[in-house]
């Protein structure tokens, strides 16, 4: 730039006036700052942490949590296995294993035999959910799954439809329904068996 | 040793060993890799003649995570992904540069409204980079609770990433010629609220720190950067601009809708510790008020470019609903199908918190890069570190390095 931009704007060291040279009178300013918020606690709850478990964080409505499979009408998967979540997945995380749809399906040809997802692999940056032609594999609001072992966080085509059931009703589909006004809380994933 | 003809500025002192007097004994000292103020894993080996810094060596490569070799093998738009985790400070801003260079090479032409949202998230980042800065700069120096109050007005910035993205740190928000989703009235809320907390937050730190003896006498007068060295390292952004380099991308070399935002560009020509600090908190207020222009010029209409662009991925209802939209979704997810980049090379930067943050692409036609070469400013500024240690003692090292704010993750890269 010009020096002589008027945009420029330049700034002065302070000269410190005598008060200020002898600490006290800054410090109480000081002190009179962090009274004021800690009054503000104590007060009028002003208080900007959440007492995690008990408050739970609302996720956005687009929140990217775990993985669901949805289902058609029919309660079938929708998913179609033509393997466009798994190629734009950045992180591999994706395994689908696509078979001949059974004869009694008469509006697919395909559809996964077996579908796994690594969610500890996962960096849960939606592109298979934006890559999925046919809103088959969603996101949702759950933020808060553990596992006690590696295998149990490696989610099958059971647990992912499973995710469905749970999140279906505070999160309807994102593009076939109106989206919620604001998702309930999520609930912890209840125990699946294995 | 022979001595090559050096730049502007630069002689041999700043970077060659100095000889050492054999009868003054000095001792090394190893700060870091694991140490709570160098943040990430930096590691400094000092030679010390009692407190004082004889020698500084930076030892880079504790983060190194192989982000440029990702580059070649993830596509345009899953590199996001991956630029986010360069500067973990400011996420959003590694997504502008990186696709501002992505739409550089593939001319690809923004609408007005993607162009503002663009603007917004890397003034939010800014901020939030910021306020991460300076209030870590005091926490090392003891002032424990400035830094606690900007951590505060970080958490409702990440709440806008959250709404916007669905993810509060590494929001993955920008595809090329577009986003992700298009600001709604809930994040337009997000940041008001941003923009509403925060004057009294700056109130707030400037009451703590700005006229704080304690502080500004750890921090004035110690690791001057001269304008000179400052140009002769290359450096940029608040720190260059803290030596008296008036350069700013955003003004001098002006990209998305910068040229009809009004703002200022701050400057000292102190170059120490306290110049750098105050240089960026003065920026947060300059952006701050670019957040208030942004958000009321803010353009109505498509925030997508459109699809004849090629490059943009189509939103879902036209996936869906026309053919053309669902073969340029299966030609983009697919990489080996059709669309072909241009075989060119391209270097494009924008200002980010710390500096000029560029991205040098080469591509061979496919979807992904041949080279992504990044130029961190924290690579830049790290360098300059044992210049400004000289002679300075144990303790300005903590007031040294919070004031570059290097950033090991982009450093290493």
């Amino acid at each position: 730039m010009r020096a002589d931009d008027p945009s420029l704007k330049r700034i002065e060291p302070p000269t410190l006036k005598w008060h200020e040279k002898v600490y006290v009178p800054t410090i109480l300013q000081g002190l009179a700052v962090t009274g004021r918020h800690i009054l503000g606690v104590a007060v009028a709850s002003q208080q900007v942490t959440v007492q995690y478990p008990e408050e739970q964080h609302v996720p956005s409505p687009n929140y990217r949590g775990v993985h669901r499979l949805n289902k058609d009408e029919q309660g079938r998967v929708k998913c179609v296995a033509c393997m466009l979540c798994a190629t734009a997945c950045p992180a591999h995380c994706i395994d689908i294993v696509g078979t001949t749809a059974p004869p009694e399906w008469p509006d697919r040809e395909k559809y996964p035999a077996s579908f796994v997802i690594d969610e500890l692999r996962c960096i849960y940056c939606g592109m298979c959910e934006e890559a999925c032609p046919v809103e088959a594999i969603e996101l949702t609001g759950l933020y808060d799954i553990t596992g006690l072992s590696r295998e149990e966080m490696i989610y099958d085509k059971a647990k992912l439809l499973s995710v469905y059931d749970v999140t279906r009703d505070a999160e309807p589909m994102k593009y076939t329904q109106v989206p919620a006004e604001a998702s309930a809380p999520t609930r912890i994933l209840p125990p699946l068996s294995h | 040793m022979a001595a090559p003809a050096m730049g502007m500025g630069l002689d041999e002192t700043d970077l060659e060993v100095e000889e050492q007097d054999a009868t003054r004994a000095t001792w090394t000292l190893n700060f870091g890799p694991q140490h709570p103020a160098t943040h990430t894993t930096l590691r400094l080996i000092l030679e010390l003649d009692g407190e004082r810094i004889v020698k500084a060596t930076p030892d880079i490569g504790y983060l190194h995570s192989g982000f440029e070799k990702l580059g070649e093998h993830l596509t345009f738009n899953q590199y996001v992904t991956i630029a986010d985790r360069k500067n973990y400070l400011s996420p959003p801003m590694n997504e502008v540069a990186w696709f501002h260079a992505v739409e550089k090479l593939l001319e690809v032409e923004l609408t007005p409204r993607c162009q503002y949202i663009r603007v917004i998230i890397s003034e939010l980042a800014r901020m939030s980079d910021h306020l991460l800065c300076t209030g870590a700069a005091a926490l090392d120096l003891g002032a424990f609770t400035a830094f606690l109050y900007s951590f505060n007005l970080r958490e409702l910035i990440y709440d806008v990433y959250e709404e916007m993205s669905g993810y509060r740190f590494h929001p993955g928000y920008l595809r090329i010629g577009g986003v992700l989703y298009d600001f709604n009235e809930r994040v337009l809320d997000r940041i008001r609220k941003v923009l509403d907390a925060f004057p009294k937050v700056y109130a707030d730190v400037s009451k703590l720190l700005f006229r704080n003896r304690i502080f500004l006498d750890r921090v004035r007068g110690i690791g001057v950067l001269t304008k000179e060295k400052a140009l002769a390292f290359s450096c940029s952004g608040p720190i260059a601009r803290a030596s008296g380099v008036t350069y700013d991308i955003r003004k001098d070399e002006p990209y998305l809708c910068y040229p009809e935002l009004d703002f200022d560009v701050p400057y000292t020509t102190e170059g120490d510790c306290w110049a750098r600090f105050i240089v960026r908190m003065e920026e947060l207020r300059q952006s701050h008020r670019i957040l208030e222009q942004a958000l009321r010029k803010l353009p109505s209409g498509p925030v997508n470019a459109p699809i004849a662009e090629k490059f943009p991925l189509p939103d879902k209802l036209t996936a869906y609903n026309s053919m053309e939209g669902l073969i340029q979704h299966f030609e983009l997810i697919m990489p080996n199908r059709g669309l072909q980049s241009p075989v060119d090379e391209v270097y494009a930067a924008v200002e980010s918190p710390n500096g000029e943050l560029g991205y040098y692409l080469v591509t061979d036609g496919t979807q992904s890069g041949w080279r992504v070469r990044t130029r961190p400013p924290s690579f830049i500024h790290f360098s300059v570190f044992p210049l400004l240690i000289k002679d300075h003692l144990i303790a300005d090292i903590v007031a040294v390095l919070g004031s570059l704010n290097i950033i090991a993750a982009e450093l290493d890269r």
